[in-house]
């Protein structure tokens, strides 16, 4: 599975090869992520699914640099434009973050000192990486701001962020988030929490800037609607493993995986008044034993399932599958 | 008929912040529930809605308005009086963890509102309890759990159970799936349209998800900014929004199929303040439809259709519905 992840023949622009992270524990480290590998091409947009405590968030903060203990990288690389994120000294990091590689996540306010003016705040960010002048950062920062759609810049410089709404945090984070121009823009749910009809506004204004700046964006969400409508490929998580890695036409015209089925059927059943059957009171995953993850809750379950682990396998062009069963699943759809 | 369960009849609710300021987070809403109904009120972050819920269940006072519950007036009961009515109108939190005690096992949790409803000896309450998790589809070998040991799905199916433990007229569910991963939400749901179905009560489903109140409610309301725009039968506001913020909506919602166009009808800007309303149609900023009279007053709810009514000077227009 050396490619797996993989998207297209370009040189990937980021490229995870089993990384794996643990959480220590005071009865024993929990794996969190287990070998995950996935690559992301320049100009891309990828979107990492899955249900809360799957390992969505703790990717982001690994492939930055950015867990600290209990949590622990036990092995994998990162590299970014072929140098390996993983190894690099705190100092080069720095250097990397907010110019390179920019961050999003769904809590806005934390990013944001609650003590400092936004225009401050936005022209430290400015002044970080490059020279600049006060009278130049603040010119920067109020065309950031416009350039995320936020009305009377100069004005909304002096405000503090709790004079802001959730919706006017979050702009203010992206506008700081796109200062430099990344490479590659990472959004972890960032548009969780805010109302709806300010969310499609932060989406399309992410998907428009990244295509400007012919960025990449690694789109971290719940929301396979999301997904499905800002994203060109898409990899499922589940119990820190990747269960499925597939183009998004591909996975919604039939997702292989039982987990993806499982996802895609509750979306489908959450947007329509169609009833689901989805009950499964109690059944849990269960990390790091000899066997399928999700073999306590899966509907296709084998003995075999429950006896060992399946690997992250190639079924089709830029189609990844951990599934044993994934050639009958697959023959299933196809059937007329 | 004879009176409605509940009914609110212009609602006002403003907190005063000082200096002469106020957020004005209800400004004058009617509307009615029947026995056995299931309405939803539907808005945005400061569209009132929770503020709306929280004076039905006498946990604010409003400024001004009347409520009606089973035809009697709530506002004016003594403390003694309302706590009387009480277990007749349950409330389901939208965070599950933070409304249950945790230090109290999931059996000591559903026996408390029995206790408290004097509900019989404790081997009847036992039973009722072991009734209730069964409902709410857990099993009696939660009786003896701590909620930190249930999944947030389990943990919101433990609050529907005690919501419904006295037989209440009325459930309130304030924004019950918001917190929950999208495969349990759609479990979640349906549990609340078997419970209703089976036991008869009417709910009060407060969401800014549209697609969570059209499983549930027969009706909806469309809050914005603390006043109504749009009533109508659930099915028929999916068909056929005719508030250009319904609209705006149901065109937020965004479906897993990469294939499905949306057509997108979006507004622009941000929700007003509750501090500073404008002194016309709350959505004038915002609205495409907008011309300049309509920032000089604002709109009436009128009956556009049978059975919907819509506060909008352009509805009928864009709407191409002839005057009635």
């Amino acid at each position: 599975m050396s490619a797996a992840g993989s998207g297209g023949s370009a040189d990937p622009l980021l490229e995870v090869r089993g990384l794996e992270v643990e959480y220590a524990r005071n009865s024993g480290p929990v794996r969190v992520l287990d070998g995950v590998s996935l690559t992301i091409a320049p100009g891309e947009s990828l979107g990492v699914v899955g249900e809360s405590g799957v390992g969505k968030t703790v990717l982001v903060r690994a492939i930055l640099g950015l867990l600290d203990p209990p949590w622990r990288v036990v092995s994998g690389t990162v590299s970014y434009r072929e140098q390996n994120l993983l190894a690099l000294p705190e100092a080069a990091l720095r250097q990397l973050r907010g110019k390179e590689i920019a961050l999003t996540t769904h809590e806005p306010r934390k990013h944001l000192n609650p003590v400092a003016t936004v225009g401050e705040q936005m022209a430290r960010v400015v002044q970080a990486h490059r020279p600049t002048s006060r009278a130049d950062a603040r010119a920067r920062a109020v065309e950031l701001l416009r350039l995320v759609g936020i009305p009377d810049p100069e004005l909304r410089l002096q405000a503090y962020p709790h004079e802001l709404s959730g919706g006017m945090c979050q702009r203010v984070v992206i506008a700081m988030a796109l200062a430099h121009s990344p490479k590659l823009l990472m959004g972890d749910e960032p548009t969780a929490g805010l109302d709806v009809t300010i969310s499609l506004q932060i989406l399309d204004l992410m998907r428009d800037l990244v295509r400007d700046f012919h960025s990449s964006l690694l789109l971290v969400s719940r929301d396979l609607g999301v997904v499905a409508h800002y994203c060109q490929r898409v990899a499922v998580m589940y119990a820190g493993q990747l269960v499925e890695v597939a183009d998004v036409p591909s996975f919604f015209a039939g997702a292989i995986h039982p987990y993806s089925r499982r996802l895609l059927r509750a979306a489908v059943a959450a947007t329509s008044d169609r009833r689901g059957t989805l009950s499964q009171v109690g059944a849990r995953a269960e990390r790091g034993a000899a066997c399928c993850p999700y073999a306590p809750r899966c509907p296709l379950r084998l003995e075999r399932c429950t006896r060992e682990s399946p690997p992250l396998e190639s079924v089709a062009a830029a189609r990844w599958v951990r599934c044993f069963r994934h050639a009958e699943i697959t023959a299933g759809l196809e059937a007329p | 008929m004879g009176a409605p369960l509940l009914a609110v009849d212009a609602l006002v609710k403003h907190f005063p912040l000082g200096h002469g300021r106020t957020v004005k987070a209800v400004n004058g809403i009617s509307f009615q529930i029947e026995r056995g109904e299931a309405l939803g009120l539907v808005g945005e972050s400061g569209s009132g809605k929770t503020t709306v819920g929280r004076c039905v269940l006498r946990l604010i006072d409003p400024t001004s308005g009347a409520i009606g519950f089973r035809g009697e007036d709530i506002l004016g009961m003594t403390p003694e009086q309302f706590r009387e009515r009480r277990r007749h109108i349950q409330l389901v939190f939208q965070e599950p963890y933070d409304s249950l005690n945790p230090r109290m096992r999931i059996g000591r949790i559903l026996d408390e509102p029995l206790m408290l409803a004097r509900r019989g000896a404790p081997s009847a309450r036992l039973s009722r309890v072991h009734d209730l998790l069964d409902m709410v589809g857990l099993g009696r070998t939660f009786i003896d759990l701590y909620p930190h040991q249930l999944s947030g799905g389990e943990q919101q199916r433990v609050g529907i159970a005690r919501a419904i433990a006295t037989d209440p007229d009325l459930v309130v569910l304030d924004e019950p799936t918001s917190a929950l991963d999208v495969s349990v939400r759609a479990e979640i749901l349906d549990l609340l349209v078997d419970l209703q179905a089976r036991l008869g009560f009417a709910y009060l489903f407060i969401s800014h998800d549209l697609t969570a109140v059209r499983r549930v409610c027969q009706r909806v309301i469309v809050m914005y900014l603390g006043r109504i725009v749009e009533t109508a039968r659930t099915a028929e506001i999916f068909e056929r929004p005719l508030h250009p913020y319904s609209r705006a909506l149901l065109s937020s919602v965004l479906y897993p199929d990469p294939m499905k166009e949306q057509a997108r009808f979006l507004l622009t800007g941000e929700i007003p303040s509750p501090i500073d309303l404008p002194p016309g149609c709350p959505l004038y900023a915002r609205c495409p439809w907008a011309r300049p009279t309509c920032d000089l007053s604002v709109p009436p709810l009128e009956a556009l259709l049978p059975d919907r009514h819509v506060a909008c000077f352009r509805a009928r227009e864009e709407n191409g519905i002839g005057a009635c």
